[in-house]
């Protein structure tokens, strides 16, 4: 039976796990979640994702939200080496760099992204521009460390791709789409780290995906 | 087995995160002190360890790790017995719940409570900056609506992940322990579940041993 992902793929958080059941080639149906109705809130989707957030994930009888959770359990599912599960230094290294993309990527674009592209684009509202500097400065402290993080190893978590480098994937693309896109140049690596990821097969099927549902 | 490495201060909560799983899984460890009035955050040998100049950091042999949330899974999975597994990850679908709630208390719970900690306790001790009161009010806003779905799941479940404890409850230690030392504890009364909850957490013996070393007065 197929796995049921809740939420548009245009969704960092719902692209994030596309991309893990891509790489696994496993067998889902996306199922749109319609936050202009305010679906999210609905009890139906409530009762899958209490915080009325988009993914859910239904396989079976296990419903999941938390996309870095659901990431996980389809990975292992699949017994994928995005994981490294079968080493303990590798998957600690995993986990290390999944908790950066988390806590100094993600949260930081996350502003960039709001007040790039989401409020002009859907709530017709202005851009606060000191806001987006200071995230500015808070992500070039995190390009900093990756760059050297990268002359290092070929990938975040050492010279194998996981799930570590893949998280990044769906707020990078979007950084690529504001104005700030420029400053990868100051970093060589992380450019051509970030170019490598979003060239591989099922990130570019899951691009598609976030494109045809925006 | 020769002891890990674990960098930082006790009365952090990102090390006292590390801390209590070292002490459920009854683990050899030691505490090396890092010396932030004299900025020893910032020095090379600790960047080279954790390049966001921040605690902890671990250091196993050759192995060195940061990000708290990280180290402590390197630690429970590393020191796991068939008596102490806080993780599950020989069960998909418990591995699963503890997952999802481990990332709740970091995506949900942590950004609607650490504020009101950070406001009200760690910059006017630490730093000499006077408390928000907006950024504290918003964000008890928010901890109520988490609190609410908290409080309906641990009204069905025994403990996050099921009716087993796991990393997903530990996760909750720190930053809340520091928040019942607010003007603000009276708002896990409201949620009695939550509370009890709680209050079982704090009667575990990794709990009470390391949060000895953590100040309640200011």
């Amino acid at each position: 039976m197929a796995m049921k992902v809740f939420g548009q793929p245009m969704s960092t958080n719902v692209a994030r796990v596309l991309v893990c059941l891509e790489e696994v080639g496993a067998k889902y149906e996306v199922v749109p979640v319609d936050f202009a109705t305010a679906e999210h809130k609905s009890p139906e989707h409530t009762s899958r994702n209490p915080f009325g957030q988009v993914p859910a994930l239904q396989d079976g009888d296990l419903v999941l939200f938390e996309s870095r959770a659901i990431s996980r359990y389809v990975l292992r599912k699949n017994s994928s080496e995005l994981l490294k599960e079968g080493s303990l230094a590798d998957s600690a290294r995993v986990d290390v760099w999944l908790e950066v993309e988390s806590h100094h990527f993600d949260r930081p674009m996350a502003v960039i992204i709001y007040q790039c592209l989401v409020l002009p684009v859907y709530f017709g509202g202005k851009t606060d521009e000191k806001v987006v500097e200071e995230n500015l400065e808070t992500l070039r402290k995190t390009f900093q460390v990756y760059e050297d993080r990268l002359s290092r190893s070929t990938y975040l978590a050492g010279d194998f791709i996981s799930l570590a480098d893949l998280s990044h994937f769906p707020t990078a693309y979007y950084l690529l789409a504001t104005p700030h896109a420029g400053m990868l140049d100051e970093f060589p690596r992380v450019k051509a780290w970030i170019d490598g990821v979003l060239a591989r097969p099922a990130v570019v099927k899951v691009i598609e995906m976030m494109k045809a549902s925006a | 087995m020769s002891p890990v490495k674990v960098f930082g201060r006790a009365i952090s909560t990102n090390v006292a995160r590390v801390l209590v799983c070292l002490e459920e899984v009854g683990a050899d460890y030691e505490l090396v002190s890092v010396d932030f009035l004299a900025g020893e955050q910032n020095s090379p040998e600790h960047v080279e360890r954790n390049p966001f100049g921040k605690i902890p950091a671990l250091q196993d042999g050759d192995l060195v790790l940061f990000e708290s949330r990280a180290i402590a899974k390197y630690v429970l999975r590393k020191y796991r017995t068939s008596e102490v597994d806080l993780l599950r990850e020989s069960s998909i679908t418990e591995a699963a719940m503890v997952d999802m709630w481990t990332e709740v208390e970091a995506q949900q719970y942590y950004p609607a409570l650490s504020p009101v900690v950070y406001e009200c306790i760690i910059f006017p001790v630490m730093r000499g900056i006077p408390t928000d009161q907006k950024v504290v009010d918003e964000s008890l806003e928010k901890l109520r609506k988490v609190l609410g779905v908290y409080e309906a799941h641990l009204t069905k479940n025994k403990f996050l992940a099921g009716d087993f404890i796991s990393f997903a409850d530990l996760n909750h230690f720190p930053f809340t322990f520091y928040f019942m030392a607010t003007p603000y504890a009276s708002v896990f009364d409201s949620y009695p579940h939550v509370k009890a909850w709680w209050e079982g957490l704090m009667s575990r013996p990794s709990i009470k041993k390391i949060s000895a070393n953590m100040p309640t007065k200011f």
